[in-house]
């Protein structure tokens, strides 16, 4: 785990319900440990996840953003999660114009029999955010 | 007309379920209650030890009476557990069942950070903000009741297949059963015993063969593949691809006007044919012709031709004559199916145990696997049921086992799980040789012995009193005597801490198994999960074994993981019984999470229409100008085009767009805008 700063960030996780929902239930039943700061907004796909909601936190000033969904070719809707994928991406760049680093976002593929795998996702998206300390945003907006 | 209102002014009940110490023991619930009194809209907040029992759900309905709540937050386990119980409590206390949303505080947190209590009591208070949140902007939705056609499809004709759709059909319920290969059966007509009761294998079979064969309400499809699936619960629609098979049946003869034709299996056409091949079904180890069964008591009897290997020079037909059976221009045909329900006994393949090398399969002649070993001992196999070394036909007397072929191996080269029935299997095979073969010896070669199952243990004495020889060790290498073409077999015997070299005539590898290879395709049509080693997800492994990611999609047999016979079997009573159950019903409600078109924000610019994975959405013309209309009864509620329509005009229900802004700005900003 990265040296801890004390800085506790604020990161949303927006995941779907069929894979990575699924996935983190599984981490909790295997009672595998990863660090307590993520805070989960559930959806039926990844594709449901409009950039609003994704800008929307980060002007709310969040620290780091993960979307997660099924694996290419899992979706439980044929290709949500193809298509929140090029959209995360073309949203990286957007991020990045506006001098919020696009590794805030992160977009991974956690199905529903990786609970461990899970658990690794989120540890490693916290220590990023924690070694990129808190959002600029405030600065920003300044 | 959409309606995009919410309640005016929210009255949510909060309820903290302890669940004994699962939560309690990690997150400081009393702190939580008391915290979510402070929140917005929360008129009603208090915990309990379990709130999924009877007590605990009456306290719901209770407050929904007293407090006159206009929604409910359990802050608990999973909703994916859970939800359908509090969404009835809801429903009991006079409330819409959707007013309800769920803080989920156990599977992804007091389970995740049991010895951090103050970081868990502070996500589970986030969890629960997030949750009022959304509940205070919960609508009144109705679900969605969808006629099931009454008909169901079984994938996969092995025991599995075969049970399920025995089960199907004699529960009164029209079933098509698809089969890849020319005939029903699966690996369980290959094998020649089963263990523990020595039970011939193709004496069970077969009556249960011909039944299937029989049955009016089984429509068998053998040569067939699934070849495009659309739909949901209730409603698939499935392509079947009838693989040309250049034989037409009695039926189709007659349909064609052929009187008293079609093909009797009389066998003529085999006799006369000039290409030879070997017969998968024996392993390779007999040769079968460009026309063929895979053997006699096949179901149904009815040739087959390999267009791969045909030369096409027309002496079976000769030899075939009036019946006229042989087309040898015939084409694949398609076949459109509409069913309810669907069950996928998809089975399994033996690991490539050639890959690990130091063992020497397909190297030396007298190393075989398990499988080809059920077909030289089997009496209607190649060699009659002697048992031979493929080296020199003698007849072997030291035969090694290798148990664990490639199973519980985490060199990533083999599969790290266990494999479940060669144990048990080459138990089986030691008590066959010493049976069939005066003064044969088995060295089993183990690391332990599992025998689970029900006389499976006594089985294991039996073979130890009957002198099989038990070496409690892997196998490190195989070599060949070039001279005699016997092996070497070094392992380390861990009982007695000291290396062995075993010389044996032949050793028998209890190879692994894997998913089936049409497996992977298969599944992602009806868009089942797996898990992490390709054998299809359950819904739920203790309490919805049979059940899948996809509604109305069931499993059964090996496909879902490795099983025996009598496992597999009671899977497969368990999957028709669940796969029955919709059609019985006539009618399955599902989830009332669909688009709907806000038309006054509507372009009707039409970016939605082609991004929807369904075809739910189109343009109409309304009042002189383009809307987005929704098929309800098409779209699933991904949300895809909901997350898209740059004016905002789909309203994703259940999943609004004012609802999940809520969510995030209840956890980033407190709920306070
Ligand atoms: C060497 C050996 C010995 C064994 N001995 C015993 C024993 O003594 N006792 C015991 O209890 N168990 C034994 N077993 C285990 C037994 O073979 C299995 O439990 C059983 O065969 C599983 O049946 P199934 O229907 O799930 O799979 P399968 O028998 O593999 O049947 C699957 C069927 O589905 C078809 N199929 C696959 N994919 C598709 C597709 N996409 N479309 C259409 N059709 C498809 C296949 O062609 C096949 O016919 C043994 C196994 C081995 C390897
Ligand atoms: S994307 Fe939006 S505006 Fe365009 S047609 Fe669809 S609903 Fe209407
Ligand atoms: S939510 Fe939209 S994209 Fe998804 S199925 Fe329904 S109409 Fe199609």
């Amino acid at each position: 785990m990265a040296e801890d700063n004390g800085f506790k960030p604020k990161i949303l996780g927006i995941i779907c319900n069929w894979c990575s929902y699924a996935g983190a239930d599984l981490a909790g039943s295997a009672r595998t440990q990863y660090p307590p700061d993520i805070r989960i907004v559930r959806v039926m796909c990844t594709g449901r996840v409009d950039p609003l909601f994704i800008m929307k936190a980060f002007v709310d000033g969040a620290d780091g953003v993960l979307v997660s969904g099924c694996h290419f070719g899992d979706c439980h809707y044929l290709e949500g999660n193809y298509k929140a994928a090029k959209r995360m991406f073309h949203l990286k760049r957007v991020l990045n114009s506006l001098g919020i680093e696009d590794k805030r976002l992160r977009m991974t593929f956690v199905s529903a029999s990786e609970g461990a795998k899970w658990a690794k996702v989120v540890e490693d998206v916290v220590n990023t955010i924690k070694a990129a300390g808190p959002s600029p945003i405030k600065e920003l907006a300044k | 007309m959409v309606d995009i209102t919410s309640e005016k002014n929210p009255r949510i009940g909060v309820f903290v379920c302890h669940c004994g110490t699962n939560i309690a023991g990690s997150i400081d619930v009393k702190d939580v209650v008391e915290y979510a009194k402070t929140l917005p809209n929360v008129v009603h907040a208090e915990d309990y030890q379990y709130v999924c029992s009877t007590p605990g759900q009456k306290k719901i309905e209770d407050a929904i009476k007293e407090k006159n709540l206009t929604g409910t937050v359990v802050a608990a386990c999973s909703p994916r557990l859970h939800e359908p119980t509090f969404r009835r409590a809801t429903q009991e206390g006079g409330l819409n069942p959707y007013r309800f949303e769920m803080a989920n505080i156990r599977e992804q947190n007091s389970w995740v950070h049991m010895h951090e209590k103050e970081e868990a009591t502070a996500k589970a208070k986030d969890a629960v903000r997030i949750a009022v949140a959304k509940a205070s902007l919960l609508q009144d939705l109705k679900p969605k009741f969808v006629d099931v056609e009454p008909a169901a499809l079984v994938v996969g004709a092995g025991v599995a297949g075969m049970q399920a759709a025995l089960d199907l059909a004699n529960a009164g319920i029209k079933t098509y059963l698809i089969e890849k290969n020319p005939t029903i059966g699966g690996r369980m007509s290959q094998l020649d015993k089963t263990f523990p009761t020595l039970d011939c294998s193709q004496c069970i079979l077969t009556p249960k063969m011909v039944e299937v064969g029989r049955n009016e309400n089984i429509e068998l499809m053998t040569y067939s593949e699934v070849e495009e699936v659309d739909g949901f619960i209730g409603n698939f629609s499935v392509k079947i691809r009838k693989k040309a098979r250049g034989v037409l049946t009695p039926d189709e003869a007659e349909a064609k006007g052929i009187v008293g034709g079609g093909c009797n299996g009389c066998g003529d056409c085999e006799a006369v044919c000039p290409v030879i091949k070997p017969n998968p079904f024996e392993m390779g180890m007999k040769p079968r012709k460009a026309i063929y069964i895979y053997h006699p008591q096949v179901v149904p009897l009815i040739y087959t031709v390999d267009f791969d290997s045909c030369i096409k020079c027309g002496l079976c037909q000769t030899a075939c004559g009036e019946k006229k059976a042989i087309d040898l221009e015939m084409q694949d045909e398609f076949v459109d199916l509409k069913v309810g329900t669907v069950v996928l006994a998809l089975g399994y393949d033996i690991f490539p145990v050639e890959k690990k090398t130091e063992w020497g399969y397909k190297q030396f002649d007298n190393v075989v696997t398990s499988l080809e070993f059920e077909r030289l001992i089997c009496a209607s196999g190649p060699t009659g049921g002697h048992l031979i070394r493929p080296s020199d036909g003698a007849t072997p007397k030291r035969i090694g086992f290798v148990l664990c072929a490639g199973s519980r191996d985490n060199t990533g080269i083999g599969k790290p799980y266990c494999s479940r029935f060669c144990c048990m299997y080459s138990l089986k095979h030691a008590h066959q040789i010493i049976e069939k073969i005066p003064g044969a010896v088995p060295y089993i070669f183990y690391m332990d012995i599992r025998s689970f199952g029900k006389m499976y243990e006594e089985f294991y004495y039996r073979i130890q009193d009957e002198g099989a020889k038990f070496i409690r060790g892997r196998v490190s290498n195989i070599l060949e005597d070039p001279a005699t073409k016997n092996l070497h077999v070094y392992a380390e015997d861990t009982l007695l801490g000291r290396p062995v070299d075993v010389e044996l005539d032949m050793v028998v590898l209890a190879a692994a198994v894997q998913p089936s290879a049409e497996t992977e395709k298969t599944r992602r049509l009806f868009g089942v999960s797996c898990s992490q080693d390709g054998w299809l997800l359950e819904a739920h492994p203790k309490l919805n074994p049979c059940g899948t990611t996809t509604a109305g999609v069931y499993v059964a047999g090996v496909c879902q993981g490795p099983k025996d016979i009598p496992d597999t079997v009671a899977q497969a009573e368990g999957a028709a019984s669940a796969a029955s159950i919709p059609i019985h019903l006539g009618k399955v409600e599902l989830e009332p999470y669909f688009a709907q078109c806000i038309e006054e924000k509507c372009a009707g610019c039409g970016m939605c229409v082609n991004l929807c994975p369904y075809q739910a959405l189109s343009l109409v013309e309304k009042d002189g100008r383009k809307v987005m209309q929704v098929t309800e009864a098409k779209c699933k509620g991904c949300g895809t085009c909901g997350a898209y329509c740059p004016g905002g005009a789909i309203w994703m229900q259940h999943f609004t767009t004012p609802q999940i802004i809520a969510q995030i700005d209840a956890f980033l900003v407190g709920g306070e805008q």
